[in-house]
């Protein structure tokens, strides 16, 4: 069987600009807490790590996608919770379910333990969108799924990129 | 000659498929050694081949001449007689239709062909050979990279050195390149290809010759590359770069004209697609195209250009506008990468067809519909965005209109300027009557854009075109019509300003067209003499009248220093005169009245932005700056008027900052700091009773920075010249112990019982003199002569035991600047460096730290408070020997060692006998500074011992430093007894390692690892050693990331990781978190035999680490889990199991 691309031509978005860091403040308070959220800006947060996920199927990150932008994302340090909501490309995507995996694997390798995460396909984008959700937020099958090596080669090809 | 076995040994090693590449290439440098050498020739080394190069088993062919090829490559320079070259090239010729053993021929062509000179060069006939061969048997694209690459290395090679003979082949050679370019994608060969068009196309200059058949062709092929875009990802190791993989295409593109009707289209039609690449490629194509197609073939694209270069100017969406808080330049866009570009090649259209271009312009249909509808713009913050945007276009481009050609401006100005003057409701006539409603924004910002363009084009054409043909051109008759009322109206928007009604962005342009009008070179300027005066006056009443408005002031200031700074450059001495009595003689005289309506720093900013636009402006104000610093001074010490001691150390601070840099700056200017230096000095003489002040220490440290900095850019004469004087006051000063010091004996009195007051009981007038003559001191030259440095050593000698830093730095200075031997030894007062270390070291600083706390045996009978006294004069003692032993080390004396071997003496004093009275903390308070001096000693000083202060400085002196001390510290951390000896050891070793040059340290790594790990571990218990901690973690990671040092790294991983892990937590400060996770992320490299063990350990404190309250810290621990983890999967796939299992615990 010739497995073709799912969405063979996705379009492209521009990426919303970077701002540099501000440079390190001089009368810094060395016990200040900088708690994590996005409030201050997208990009100044660590969260800006899981926009730079390679696409499974493109050379471009799920931003370039639109898959996440920086309204899907809610975070809540003090309770520690975090949610993600992504919009596959196409309705019909089967990478949805690795996608939500790689997200899920960026998070845990980045957030400390004490925090939930709660990863979702957005309502109305997927055609079996519960049955994602279901699979993404189910520890044993995620478990299940990162002992298998050809999906979390994957994972980790999609990852390479976000820890530049 | 070598025997014929050993030769054939060393080919069959290279032929053999079971060789490694080291072999073989052993073998072909074997090879080539022995013809270089004439042991063998390469005749019989080819009969030896013979089987090798002929067989019919392609793999052996193959091997065979490949040998032969790569060791033509290796003989270049050896002289070969011409048959053998001859044959030899026949050879590879007729090699290049074996597909099979392609890959050596093309080595050996190429090898043949780029010899030089005369060690036998291919024949003109067989290069022509080659070509055909070549032409005839090679399929370029269905080679492999690297002989693609070899074959465009070729045909380059024979373009370039045989161009005379490739030239008739045209029939063939052109459709042959055209053809072994067709498909190619790799960088590296478009890069040799795009380059092969470009000498091809040379080779035919003749338009109608050969070459115009196939110009489509050959674009065809080109074309399909541009816009140049990788898609490799980020990590392929590519030596081209993407710049200039475009550039060559770029210079292929223009290499002739007969491509222009192919190429401009092409560009055109890029131009207007969406892609931001595309674009700004594109115009930079047309930049560099125009020029090389020339301006008659570009004429027919004029109009489609200008109508693409227009849409992009007007509407380039990335061009935004800055925000109000942001804006510096009034109304400035920040212009997008796009729209830079699109100027650029306006003007370029500029310089070709200026006549047609404008002739467009002037009947652009957008452009006019902008400046007629300007009256709507009558104020800034009204103005849509989009319109905004627009108004900055059309600026643009009448900025450059004006600034091409003489021509395009006067049709500029007759198309475009009545109908601004209409909008700003002016008339030829100084009519007053318009000055009752604000001006018009829109108008008057294209009027400067105008203006601002006549006056480029005047500074540029001012070399080659007199003063007449401009004056009579019609633009210029239309300026200086209006240009009296234009005045009016640009002065006329900074009035009103003061009732807040106009916008910045008003105030800029007002300003701006004043500078403007201003700065017309002079000998041809529209404005006459009285209205540049009173434009000038007009500047000049806003920079000391109006402070209020800041924006205003700063605006107004600038154009006064760029008027400045243009009327210093050119010859016009009436410009120059009005100038100076009406801006220079104004703020002259303002800082010489005691005017307090404008505080005093913007009095300091004006005179350093003016001033330093010509010598004889600052002159003037230095005069001014000088009596107010006298008079504030006076009034310090007289009144201890703390409204003048304020006034007083920003005058200090101006004169080092900006004043005296500037002087130094131009040169040949050391009086003036003579002069302050002395002037200072005179004015201390003068005042006998200083009036304390609380706030004196602030004034005195400028004081004495203003005082070195002088000091030490005079001539070392002039020095001499201060320091007598200095002295001569210091002697008069009678409650100073000067006379006293004089007399061998009684100064040794004098020491032992001033040392015992402390710095309080020094009136202030003394400390004054003392600190400023020790500023002096250390700035001298080694030139300068001292006269009496006997006194002055023991006067800071002295001085130095009661805690006066200064005075130390002064005794380190003198020390390290006194002459080794005086050769006439009759004068009495002259003093070598010998006699002084002598001095030192029978006087009380040297006895009191060889004497060690608990054997001061006068202490020992009296109460407490003498023994904490005599504690801190041994603290003293200790810091001020420190500054000496700087001074000895930095030129290299071989008595630094008897002054280590006495610091580290101190800092190890046994003081465990409880019987003293005094508290464990005092006795530390020694020992700490006998372990800070090894900082003193090994870091760098800003206030002496530099090269700005003109220190002795033997290269390596911190070397030498680290390789005494480190042996002896290294021998007594083994020897040492008790925890707090041990602490104090590690200090100084810490401060002596973190000092020294990183490459020193690195080359001792084995021996300093266990050491850093160790005074990590000790010195993180304590918070106040925070800076330490991170300066050793500092040097521990630059020996970890130096590669050669990794086997050492690598037998102490266990110790360094179970210390970064501790320290990853270390709570005191960010960066040592930050640095130790970074550590780690490097220590994952090591091979994982060694790091493996201490996995789990890492991975779980990094879990901690990622709720780390700081950001940067949590991103370090990400980076380095990754590492981590990525690392354990590749070698050990079946262990994710438990790790994930600890990761998945929480979903």
């Amino acid at each position: 069987m010739v497995v073709g691309l799912i969405n063979a031509n996705p379009v492209v978005y521009e990426k919303k600009e970077r701002r540099p860091r501000t440079g390190p403040v001089v009368l810094e308070d060395e016990y200040a807490v900088e708690s994590i959220d996005h409030l201050v800006n997208f990009s100044l947060t660590f969260l800006h790590h899981i926009r730079d996920i390679k696409d499974p199927e493109h050379p471009y990150s799920l931003e370039d996608l639109k898959v996440i932008t920086e309204d899907a994302i809610e975070v809540d340090d003090k309770r520690s919770y975090v949610r993600v909501t992504f919009t596959p490309t196409v309705e019909h995507c089967s990478m949805a379910t690795v996608i939500g995996l790689c997200l899920r694997v960026k998070l845990m390798r980045s957030l400390p333990s004490r925090y939930k995460v709660d990863i979702r396909v957005a309502p109305g984008t997927h055609a079996t969108e519960a049955a994602v959700n279901k699979q993404l937020n189910d520890k044993e099958r995620v478990a299940a799924a990162l002992e298998n090596p050809n999906l979390v080669g994957m994972v980790d090809d999609c990852l390479a990129p976000s820890f530049e | 000659m070598a025997d014929s076995t050993h030769c054939v040994k060393l080919i069959e090693s290279f032929v053999d498929s079971s060789s490694t590449p080291a072999q073989q290439a052993a073998s072909i440098d074997a090879i080539a050694a022995l013809v270089k050498n004439d042991m063998l020739t390469l005749e019989s080394l080819v009969r030896e081949m013979a089987m090798y190069l002929t067989t019919t088993d392609s793999f052996l062919r193959a091997r065979g001449t490949l040998l032969l090829g790569e060791l033509l490559a290796c003989l270049a320079s050896k002289p070969l007689e011409s048959e053998t070259v001859l044959s030899l090239i026949g050879f590879f010729t007729e090699r290049l239709a074996d597909w099979k053993a392609l890959h050596g021929a093309l080595i050996g062509c190429l090898a043949l062909l780029r010899r030089k000179g005369n060690v036998g060069v291919v024949s003109s006939s067989k290069a022509l050979a080659v070509a055909q061969s070549y032409l005839q048997n090679v399929q370029v694209q269905s080679l492999r990279q690297s002989d693609r690459k070899l074959c465009f290395e070729l045909l380059g090679c024979l373009l370039e050195r045989y161009p005379d003979d490739i030239v008739h082949l045209d029939d063939v050679l052109i459709p042959g390149i055209c053809e072994s370019i067709d498909g190619e994608k790799d960088p590296e060969c478009l890069m040799l290809a795009f380059h092969i068009v470009e000498v091809l196309v040379h080779l035919y200059p003749d338009p109608t010759g050969p070459l115009a058949s196939f110009a489509t062709d050959l674009f065809e092929n080109l074309s399909c590359y541009f816009p140049i875009h990788f898609t490799h990802p980020k990590g392929e190791d590519i030596d081209v770069k993407k710049e200039e993989l475009s550039r060559t295409l770029m210079v292929a593109f223009a290499s002739t004209p007969l491509f222009e009707p192919f190429a401009i289209p092409l560009l055109l039609e890029k131009l207007s697609s969406s892609l931001p690449l595309a674009k700004v490629e594109s115009l930079k194509y047309l930049s560099y195209c125009s020029d090389k197609y020339g301006a008659a073939r570009m004429a027919k694209h004029v109009k489609v250009i200008w109508s693409a270069l227009k849409d992009i100017i007007y509407t380039s969406p990335e061009s935004v506008l800055l925000l109000e808080s942001e804006i510096v330049d009034g109304m400035s866009f920040q212009e997008s990468h796009t729209v830079t570009e699109a100027l650029i090649l306006l003007q370029k259209v500029f310089c070709q067809n200026s006549d047609l271009l404008i002739d467009l312009i002037v009947i652009d249909e957008d452009i006019k519909k902008t400046v007629d509808s300007i009256y709507q713009f009558k104020e800034y913050t009204g103005i849509p965005l989009a319109d905004k945007q627009r108004l900055h276009a059309v600026g643009s481009i009448l900025y450059f209109s004006a600034k091409s050609s003489i021509g395009s401006c006067n049709r500029v100005f007759e198309a475009f300027f009545p109908c601004l003057i209409n909008a700003l409701g002016i008339s030829a006539e100084n009519s007053v009557a318009l000055l009752s409603s604000p001006c018009n924004f829109g108008a008057t910002y294209l009027c400067v854009e105008l203006l601002a363009g006549c006056r480029a084009l005047v500074v540029r054409t001012k070399g080659n075109a007199t003063s007449n043909v401009i004056v009579q051109e019609a633009w210029c008759d239309i300026l200086c019509t209006y240009s009296t009322s234009l005045t009016k109206l640009f002065s006329f928007t900074l009035i009103t300003g003061v009732d807040g009604s106009t916008q910045n962005a008003c105030l800029h342009s007002g300003v701006k067209g004043l500078q403007i009008l201003a700065t017309f070179p002079g000998d041809f300027s529209p404005i006459s003499k009285s209205v540049y005066e009173s434009i000038l006056l007009k500047l000049i009443s806003v920079v000391t009248g109006n402070c209020k408005d800041a924006f205003l002031w700063k605006l107004a200031l600038k154009a006064l220093v760029e008027v400045g700074s243009f009327v210093d450059k050119s010859e016009d001495t009436e410009k120059a005169q009005s100038f100076n009595a009406i801006v220079v003689d104004k703020i002259a005289s303002f800082m010489l009245c005691d005017d307090l309506s404008m505080p005093l720093p913007l009095k300091l900013e004006i005179i350093s932005s003016i001033g330093t636009t010509g010598l004889s402006y600052m002159q003037k104000f230095l005069q001014g700056l000088e009596c107010s610093l006298l008079a504030s001074l006076s009034g310090v010490y007289v009144r201890g008027d703390p409204e003048n001691l304020e006034i007083a150390t920003s005058l200090l601070e101006c004169y080092s900052c900006d004043v005296l840099p500037w002087f130094d700056s131009i040169g040949g200017q050391e009086e003036v700091q003579f002069h302050f230096a002395l002037t200072i000095w005179g004015q201390i003489g003068n005042i006998l009773s200083f009036c304390a002040s609380s706030q004196e220490q602030k004034l005195l440290s400028a004081a004495m920075t203003a005082m070195q900095y002088a000091v030490g850019r005079c001539l070392a004469e002039n020095q001499t010249v201060i320091i007598d004087r200095a002295f001569g006051i210091l002697l008069s000063t009678t409650s100073l112990p000067i006379n006293d010091l004089m007399d061998e004996i009684t100064s040794v009195k004098v020491e032992g019982y001033k040392s015992n007051d402390d710095l309080g009981c020094m009136s202030c007038r003394e400390k004054w003199i003392i600190s400023l003559f020790a500023s002096v001191v250390a700035a001298l030259r080694p030139q300068a002569h001292i006269a009496n440095v006997k006194v002055i050593l023991r006067l800071f000698l002295t001085t130095q035991l009661s805690g006066h830093v200064p005075s130390a730095q002064a005794l380190g200075s003198i020390i390290n600047k006194l002459p080794v031997k005086v050769e006439n030894m009759d004068a009495s007062n002259v003093f070598s460096l010998e006699d002084a270390i002598d001095l030192i070291f029978s006087s009380r600083v040297w006895s009191l730290c060889n004497e060690g706390p608990t054997n001061c045996s006068v202490a020992r009978n009296n109460n407490e408070t003498s023994i904490r006294n005599n504690l801190l004069i041994q603290s003293h003692a200790i810091e001020g020997l420190a500054w000496i032993g700087k001074g000895l080390l930095m030129r290299g004396h071989e008595k630094v060692k008897d002054l280590i071997v006495t610091l580290l003496s101190c800092l190890l004093s046994n003081h465990s006998e409880g019987s003293l009275p005094c508290t464990e903390q005092e006795f530390l308070c020694v020992m700490r500074s006998a372990a800070d001096a090894f900082h003193i000693l090994v870091s760098d000083s800003e206030a002496c011992l530099n090269k700005r202060l003109h220190a002795t400085i033997r290269p390596l002196y911190k070397q030498r430093l680290f390789s005494i001390v480190l042996p002896i510290i290294l021998s007594l951390i083994s020897k040492a007894d008790s925890s707090i000896q041990r602490a104090m050891l590690y200090r100084a070793f810490a401060n002596v390692v973190s000092g020294t040059p990183l490459s020193a340290v690195l080359s001792e790594a084995k021996k300093l690892i266990p050491i850093l790990v160790d005074s990590l571990f000790v010195l993180s218990e304590d918070i106040l050693n925070k800076d330490i901690v991170y300066c050793i973690l500092l040097v521990l990671s630059g020996i970890m990331t130096d590669k050669k040092r990794s086997e050492v790294v690598e037998e102490n991983a266990h110790i360094i990781v179970r210390r970064l892990i501790a320290l990853m937590s270390y709570p005191h400060m960010m960066v040592i978190r930050e640095t130790a996770i970074q550590c780690l992320t490097a220590m994952s490299e090591l091979p994982h035999a060694r790091i493996y063990p201490m996995r789990t350990q890492v991975l779980l404190s990094l879990l901690k680490t990622l709720d780390d309250p700081k950001r940067a810290v949590r991103l370090e621990a990400v980076k380095c889990r990754q590492a981590c983890v990525s690392y354990m999967e590749f070698i050990y796939p079946q262990l994710p199991r438990v790790h994930i299992a600890i990761q998945s615990r929480h979903i």
